[in-house]
């Protein structure tokens, strides 16, 4: 038995979890219409390369990644391309994103595609291919898969994420009940980018179904199932790295710093649908419970409608009052049924007064300490939220704001029921904004200088011009003389001047950095 | 709505109401030991407490249910009524009840934002101001030279006379910390003090056994999580440790750590006035040391200093210092350990 760690803190909120985990998973249909965030990870926008009125095939490149730290989009059946427009989508900003609106024509028809065998290929091109499939993690950071491994490689720990702690949310449940094989065929990918010293597949203990199929699934590959104890969020990236290897991601620091790279089982699956079957990402599994009459996971295409899924699950139930997207610790709460499914999004609960009640006012913070009882970040949050609330920046970003994973343990166990993520986040934004404010300040002011310096040389330069000019026209009216003398030193009145041009020209290169056109720091 | 959109079923009215349940048991044996005078006082306190908790959020614009319901203005009156002689003028415990929630929570920030506990704010202020009323302690049933009828403390509480002939000091006695002192100071030996009949099998008779009442409700608070071990323990080990120290040192001049234990506010300040969590420090270390401190103090106050008992002050001077303490005592954060 692999020796198991812990984190601080946690909290055990009801699973909800086997009404949607009981019965098997389903196709979704096609929907009527699909919305297409180009935004749908971590990094770069990407870029379209289909016009409105394309007509497109199933798996065919809708937007192209842009640089490295992005994933591309691709057409999940086949269809026209209705526009490309701003819409809605489920981000905490409330922001409209560009969208690609693709009307399906109902044949779903594949563009060509075919697995490839990716030991044959060198590991650069197989990145790329992660990257043009548009691969990301599915766990819900939607963080480019391709650059989680750029580095990963001889690592000591690969771990497979299949803890799934957050309430209500079955998705990795299903999909390891399911297909634990195309599964371990994507972790072997991973394998093979990262060669490390062992794989772990981190399951809690509330899934045995689950841990039982992986089990079976992985054995003689040399992965290892592990099963933690149920207590959220030890799917938490840097809490499930801690659990498994007694490892701590140093603060402000990635899972490579000390080792380990970390996937959602998803992914794996994902990675298995690109190489064995030459597939990109338009699809995923989806948890759709709440206030629905029969909870269930869908297989939905990316770009579906919320409200198509709920209604396959049943409908909502009269007393619904909106939707969460993702779990209800860490999920988003949106109102508009049109919004659609992206990569990220594992679960939609339907909302009701009576399942998810109105917290009651907030009071004053009495110091209780049941947030630092809780918080897995080992943060003081009684302190991050005085500061948060004083606007005293500085000092909640000493206290180690930037820690803050933004479970939601602390709110959970607040008995003054006050929100103190949004308060967190709120803090968060700021500093950003303050930041984006400096480095634009910071930009003009050094292009305010440049400006000056350049004005100032182009002086210089017309000054230094006009006095060689005016030099060689003095030495060539005196060769111009001492020819007419007959004299047999012809010449060095032209060499002088260009002696004269080359001497600027040194002066030039040796002019003081503090002169040079400043360098843009990275 | 913000996530998480799920809590637990926790309330600060809740918190605050299982402290006062807490302090049933402690309260009960009160009753038991010094007759029903006590009820009256806590009634009182609970009264004023109400009336000046609704002024003070009038006058600050505040809404009123909430926090009227939140039940921290009730706590704070049975504790400071029950740091109070029950046989005491009315006006007594309305102006001390008044001054701890009006001048030390409100003119604060009320709920949450006080740096001194309230109670003890209270009981600070009527010490100093009226220091003769604050000594009249009732005799344990059997023990008085003369004991009141319940209607007859009434009329004193509320009258502010005796029956005809009786005077204060047939009717009170001084505590047992105070009947130590003052007998040590006429030279007795430890010994024979401790056989004097105020004094039980540890402690004061009646007095010990209100305070294992307290005992039995802080036992209920650290089930029920509503406190934690580190304050009550770190503040008890620390007034044996010293009184353990004095007495190993003389124990003619002395009392044993126990008794300090079991005399006094000691079991009340242990598990209900330095657990209360506004006034403490938040960081584990810092719990530790302002209990240990408050340990410490309470016990060089009681025998070195001029109140009867030390709980009090100790607790104010460690409230004084919990923004220092929290400054420093900052745990190290999850990926942070390695650094250093």
């Amino acid at each position: 038995m692999r020796k198991l760690h812990t984190f601080h803190g946690g909290i055990h909120p009801d699973e909800h979890k086997l009404m949607s985990s009981t019965p098997p998973s389903a196709r979704a249909p096609l929907p009527p219409r699909l919305i297409l965030p180009l935004q749908q990870h971590i990094g770069v926008r990407a870029k379209t390369v289909v016009q409105a009125g394309d007509k497109v095939l199933k798996g065919q490149l809708l937007a192209s990644s842009v640089g490295m730290l992005s994933a591309a989009i691709h057409a999940p059946t086949s269809g026209t391309v209705v526009s490309i427009e701003f819409q809605a989508v489920a981000h905490p900003s409330g922001l409209p994103e560009l969208c690609i609106l693709l009307k399906p024509d109902g044949e779903d028809r594949w563009i060509e595609h075919s697995g490839f065998d990716y030991r044959a290929l060198p590991r650069e091109e197989l990145l790329t291919r992660l990257r043009d499939a548009g691969i990301v993690g599915l766990g819900g950071a939607t963080f480019p898969t391709h650059v989680k491994l750029n580095n990963a490689q001889g690592i000591q720990t690969l771990i497979l994420n299949g803890a799934e702690c957050e309430p209500w949310i079955t998705t990795d449940d299903r999909l390891m009940r399911e297909r634990a094989a195309e599964i371990v065929q994507g972790i072997e990918v991973l394998r093979y980018l990262a060669q490390p010293a062992e794989t772990l597949i981190g399951i809690e203990d509330n899934k045995p179904e689950a841990i039982a199929a992986m089990q079976q699934a992985c054995n003689g590959s040399g992965i290892e199932v592990v099963v933690i104890p149920t207590l959220y969020p030890s799917g938490g990236e840097k809490q499930l790295i801690k659990i498994l290897t007694g490892k701590e991601v140093p603060s402000g620091g990635r899972p490579l710093n000390i080792g380990v790279a970390c996937s959602n089982v998803a992914t794996a699956c994902a990675i298995h649908r690109l190489v064995n079957h030459g597939e990109p990402m338009i699809s995923r599994l989806i948890t759709v419970t709440g206030n629905v009459k029969s909870p269930q996971n869908f297989e939905a295409l990316i770009g579906t409608p919320i409200d198509e899924l709920v209604q396959l699950a049943g409908g909502a139930l009269p007393d619904s009052n909106g939707f969460i997207v993702g779990g209800p610790m860490m999920g988003l709460e949106v109102t508009n049924a049109q919004l659609p499914v992206v990569k990220g999004s594992n679960c939609i609960i339907v909302k009701s007064g009576k399942l998810f009640p109105a917290p009651p006012p907030a009071l004053p913070c009495i110091r209780c300490t049941r947030c630092v009882q809780v918080c897995p970040a080992e943060l003081q949050p009684q302190d991050l939220y005085w500061f948060a609330k004083a606007k005293n920046l500085g000092k909640a970003q000493s206290f180690h704001l930037f820690d803050c994973i933004e479970c939601g343990a602390c709110s959970y166990v607040c008995p003054s029921n006050i929100p103190l993520v949004q308060y967190y986040r709120f803090a968060k934004s700021q500093i950003w904004a303050n930041e984006r404010d400096k480095e634009a300040a910071d930009l003009a002011r050094e292009r305010h200088e440049f400006q000056l310096m350049r004005i100032e040389r182009d002086k210089q330069d017309k000054a230094e011009k006009l006095a060689q000019k005016e030099k060689a026209a003095l030495a060539a009216k005196a060769a111009a003389a001492a020819k007419t003398q007959g004299e047999p030193d012809a010449g060095t009145g032209a060499d002088a001047a260009a002696i004269d041009a080359l001497r600027a020209q040194v002066r030039e290169i040796a002019r003081p950095v503090s002169e040079q056109p400043p360098e843009k720091s990275a | 709505m913000f996530p998480p959109f799920i809590t637990q079923a926790s309330s600060v009215r809740e918190i605050m109401f299982k402290v006062m349940l807490a302090l049933l048991p402690g309260i009960a044996l009160y009753v038991w030991y010094f007759g029903p005078a006590i009820l009256v006082s806590i009634t009182l306190a609970s009264l004023t407490a109400l009336a000046t908790e609704a002024v003070m959020l009038k006058l600050r614009r505040r809404p009123l249910s909430p926090f009227l319901s939140d039940n921290s203005a009730l706590l704070t009156a049975w504790l400071l009524a029950l740091s109070i002689p029950p046989l005491a003028p009315w006006w007594l415990v309305v102006v001390g009840t008044m001054f701890a929630i009006s001048i030390a929570k409100h003119l604060y920030g009320g709920l949450g934002n006080n740096p001194f506990n309230p109670a003890m704010i209270g009981y600070a202020v009527l010490i100093i101001s009226f220091p003769a009323y604050m000594t009249h302690w009732l005799a344990p049933q059997g023990l008085g030279q003369l004991e009141l009828s319940f209607m007859q403390q009434l009329g004193y509480i509320f009258g502010g006379h005796f029956p005809a002939g009786v005077t204060v000091d047939a009717v009170s006695m001084a505590t047992p910390l105070d009947t130590l002192k003052t007998q040590l100071h006429s030279a007795h030996s430890m010994g024979d003090i401790l056989q004097m009949p105020v004094y039980g099998s540890i402690g004061g008779k009646g007095s010990e056994m209100v305070a294992l009442g307290f005992v039995l409700g802080g036992i209920y608070l650290l089930l029920n999580r509503i406190i934690s071990w580190h304050l009550p323990l770190t503040f008890l080990a620390a007034l044996f440790a010293t009184a353990g120290a004095f007495y190993l040192f003389d124990p003619a001049h002395y009392a044993p750590p126990l008794f300090h234990w079991f005399s006094g506010a000691a079991m009340l300040a242990a598990f209900f006035i330095l657990t209360d969590p506004v006034t403490s420090p938040t960081t584990l270390r810092g719990k530790f040391i302002f209990a240990a401190g408050a340990g410490f103090l309470t016990y060089i106050i009681r025998v070195f200093g001029g109140f009867p008992d030390g709980v009090a002050f100790a607790t104010l001077l460690m409230n004084m210092c919990v923004p220092l303490i929290d400054a420093y005592t900052q745990p190290k954060v999850f990926g942070k350990k390695g650094d250093q």
